[in-house]
């Protein structure tokens, strides 16, 4: 009885052993040897595994970095500058700081804005209503409202305006990782320079009709007349196709093209309250609020995962 | 038995209201406007401009490619101007606006109703003809005729097939024709034989329309070329590739064209297109478009003008009615809701439907219930469920390794689905995504 055990005990002993043996020379013969540097910048990241670097996750990143020879090109918009001092630390590089950016949308068409001339019942994405036809407006270049940005957004970051029909973007929680501007089918969506204190001005429509028809599709449309080009005195707005644009930045905040724009279409973000000029009609700064979490199903029931889930 | 294509297909309802309604000639409109691109291809490039005196069916543009075909003015009168207009997606196209005073024809058109039957048998002179005169597939495919009639190196036509299925619910436009118009359209199912060279031709028609079958019947009779082949009534028997499959047998490969099983299908439309074109001298500058739907005065078939806006056709039908909830270009199935009454007619535009307001709405959408009926019913032996989800989820590779490209947007599944899923329109949405892949690819 006894003679069996230690049979066995020996017999399955001499067989672990061989077994760990062998593993341990195949685990030599084919070791890979990989850079202990990718687990360190790896861990310096985010880890949000947005692909908003362009890469397809932190990991993927973090095997850039350590290959390349100079981080110019290589930037993770969700950890910023501070991110990448630490990730040009451990390679011992030097780090490119860039501007933070975030994500604006460039359409104002809210309801009272620009009148529905049609009623779309298909399905509930900007993408399949884009590939159909031009959206249920007159305007043909603004946003279509079925919430696409909402649904690429990781960071929930983005949502629905119930009231206006629009997406707003929270500031605070947007990363720039550019997942809305990939899926809006119109282009709506812009990453920008980050001005200080959060205060923005940008041309809030991509309408780039004659004057006339995107006035008549849309109240606050830009109609290409060129007089915020005329007064701006540095030279950060440019036309074409008769739209105007706001280069972020060459940009100094300095307002005056709000003042100047006949149909509204560019607005003000975060700034404090005008003080009322002599002959210029006032015009309220757009107050700046962090939009409330918006109700209801296109926000729920499209959003994906948040950040924390992942 | 009758003959149909097998795989798949649904059987909606018929609906054909304005089969017994003979063709009516439309009064002419005020204006018209002419888009230049009204086929699949290259638009056609302007030849006239703003102040310009044009005559009926004077060229204005002309083909801009291969694949490209003439316009010519359908009206007379004088170019308002050369700009855009919105078409039935919203989106701005370019186009001619021509005020018409009165109905001057160009010089050599021959407007006579009377036959003209007989034709030198010359190949090259038939498609040169029907390239001048800008004929483009009717059925609304608006595929330029010419280059159908001539097959890419390698490759012969053996037979010729006419789609005279019309197996759109609603539709009766080729219905008509083939009643009203059969001497001409056989005529210019001849030319279309000696164009391609080849001596055998089938008419397609599904057994919903038996006084066509009987019609072309007795006067095919005597020319053992031409038969008719009555089908059992089931959609899509009017694609391509289904009409080749019932009549022929043959089964066009994946990707491939018909002509790689040697055979060419043209519309009944078209036929008589070409009948004009050659025999009259006369360009596509006419169609006939069925007015219909259920709430409708008067159902009709029209023949109009190409760029007549719509409006003027649904007002001869009676006005729109009360209780329009869409207004459709096309048919029920494959046909697009339009935004606006003010788009004109084109080439392609086989009919106007009206559906009530508690027919038009699509039902929300619920979840997959795994019943796969859209694969029981698609005609080209896709799986639609999946397809929908690799476009949602925006899995291009897989779509394409699935043979999305093979869609022939039918909608028997959108229209089988009892969970009311939009299959179609992910589809064709990852059709356009996984098509612009494979070009950049060949690129």
């Amino acid at each position: 009885m006894s003679d069996t055990i230690i049979y066995t005990m020996i017999a399955l002993s001499a067989i672990g052993i061989l077994a760990a043996v062998i593993l341990y020379l195949v685990a030599q013969k084919f070791k890979v040897y990989e850079d202990p540097r990718i687990d360190e910048v790896e861990n310096a990241l985010p880890g949000a595994n947005c692909g908003g670097c362009g890469y397809a996750g932190c990991r993927a990143f973090a095997e850039a970095c350590v290959k390349e020879s100079e981080l110019s090109s290589l930037f993770c918009p969700v950890g910023g500058n501070d991110c990448m001092g630490g990730v040009a630390d451990i390679l011992g590089l030097e780090a490119i700081a860039q501007d933070p950016k975030i994500a604006v949308v460039r359409c104002n068409g809210t309801c009272d804005h620009r009148p529905k001339t049609n009623q779309y019942d298909g399905a509930t994405s900007c993408a399949v209503a884009s590939s159909l036809y031009a959206g249920d407006t007159g305007c043909q270049f603004g946003c279509l409202g079925h919430g696409d940005c909402v649904a690429a957004c990781d960071f929930d970051a983005i949502h629905m305006n119930q009231e206006t029909g629009l997406p707003e973007v929270v500031d605070d929680k947007c990363v720039a990782c550019g997942a809305c501007v990939e899926a809006c089918p119109k282009t709506l969506i812009e990453l920008r320079k980050r001005g200080p204190k959060d205060r923005k001005i940008y041309v809030s429509c991509r309408n780039e009709d004659k004057g006339g028809v995107a006035k008549k599709s849309c109240e606050v449309a830009c109609i290409g007349c060129s007089k915020c080009f005329k007064v701006c005195p540095f030279d950060a707005i440019t036309m074409n196709n008769n739209l105007a644009f706001i280069d972020s930045d060459k940009c100094k905040l300095c307002r005056k093209c709000v003042v100047e724009c006949p149909t509204n279409a560019i607005i003000e973000v975060g700034f404090p309250p005008r003080k009322v000029k002599t002959d210029l009609p006032p015009k309220p700064a757009i107050k700046k609020e962090v939009p409330k979490k918006a109700e209801g199903k296109s926000s729920e029931d499209i959003k994906p995962d948040n950040l924390e889930k992942k | 038995m009758l003959k149909t294509f097998k795989l798949g297909g649904v059987h909606p309802a018929e609906n054909k209201l304005s089969a017994n309604k003979a063709i009516e000639k439309l009064a002419l409109p005020k204006s018209v406007f002419i888009p230049v691109a009204q086929h699949i291809g290259a638009p056609a490039q302007a030849l006239v401009k703003k102040g310009d005196q044009v005559k009926v069916g004077q060229l204005i543009a002309k083909s801009g490619g291969f694949v490209s075909a003439n316009i010519h003015s359908s009206v007379s009168g004088k170019i308002k101007k050369v700009d855009l207009s919105m078409d039935s997606s919203g989106y701005p196209k370019q186009g001619f606006y021509i005020d018409v005073e009165d109905d001057e024809w160009e010089d050599g058109i021959d407007t006579s109703s009377e036959l003209v039957e007989n034709f030198e048998a010359d190949s090259k002179t038939i498609i040169d003809k029907i390239n001048a005169a800008g004929v483009v597939g009717l059925g609304g495919a608006t595929f330029p005729t010419h280059v159908k009639l001539m097959p890419p190196q390698g490759m012969k036509a053996e037979v010729l097939l006419i789609n005279g299925v019309e197996c759109e619910p609603y539709l009766t436009s080729d219905h008509r024709v083939m009643l009203e118009k059969a001497e001409e359209l056989l005529v210019g199912i001849r030319l279309l034989m000696c164009a391609l060279q080849v001596n055998k031709a089938h008419i397609g028609i599904e057994n919903n329309k038996p006084d066509a079958i009987n019609h072309l019947n007795k006067l095919t009779a005597s020319d053992s070329a031409i038969d008719v082949v009555p089908l059992k009534v089931k959609y899509p028997q009017g694609g391509e590739k289904q009409l080749i499959k019932a009549v022929t047998g043959r089964e066009v490969p994946s990707g491939a064209l018909p002509i790689s099983v040697g055979a060419v299908v043209s519309n009944v439309g078209t036929a008589l297109a070409v009948y004009d074109a050659v025999q009259k001298n006369k360009p596509l500058v006419e169609r006939v478009v069925t007015v219909t739907g259920k709430s409708v005065a008067k159902p009709s078939n029209l023949l109009v003008r190409i760029g007549t806006p719509v409006q003027d056709l649904i007002d001869a039908a009676g006005g729109l009615p009360e209780d329009t909830g869409k207004v459709i270009s096309g048919g029920p199935m494959m046909g697009k809701a339009i935004s606006t009454t003010d788009i004109p007619v084109t080439k392609g535009t086989s009919g106007i439907l009206i559906l009530p307001k508690k027919e038009a709405n699509r039902e929300q959408m619920k979840n997959c219930i795994r019943c796969t009926r859209c694969v029981t019913v698609c005609p080209m032996g896709l799986e639609p469920y999946f397809l929908m989800t690799v476009s949602d989820k925006q899995i291009w590779e897989k779509a394409e390794g699935n043979n999305i490209m093979d869609c022939i947007e039918c909608g028997s599944c959108s229209y089988t689905c009892p969970a009311d899923r939009p299959l179609l329109d992910y589809i064709r949405l990852g059709k356009g995504k996984v098509g612009n892949i494979i070009r950049n690819r060949k690129n």
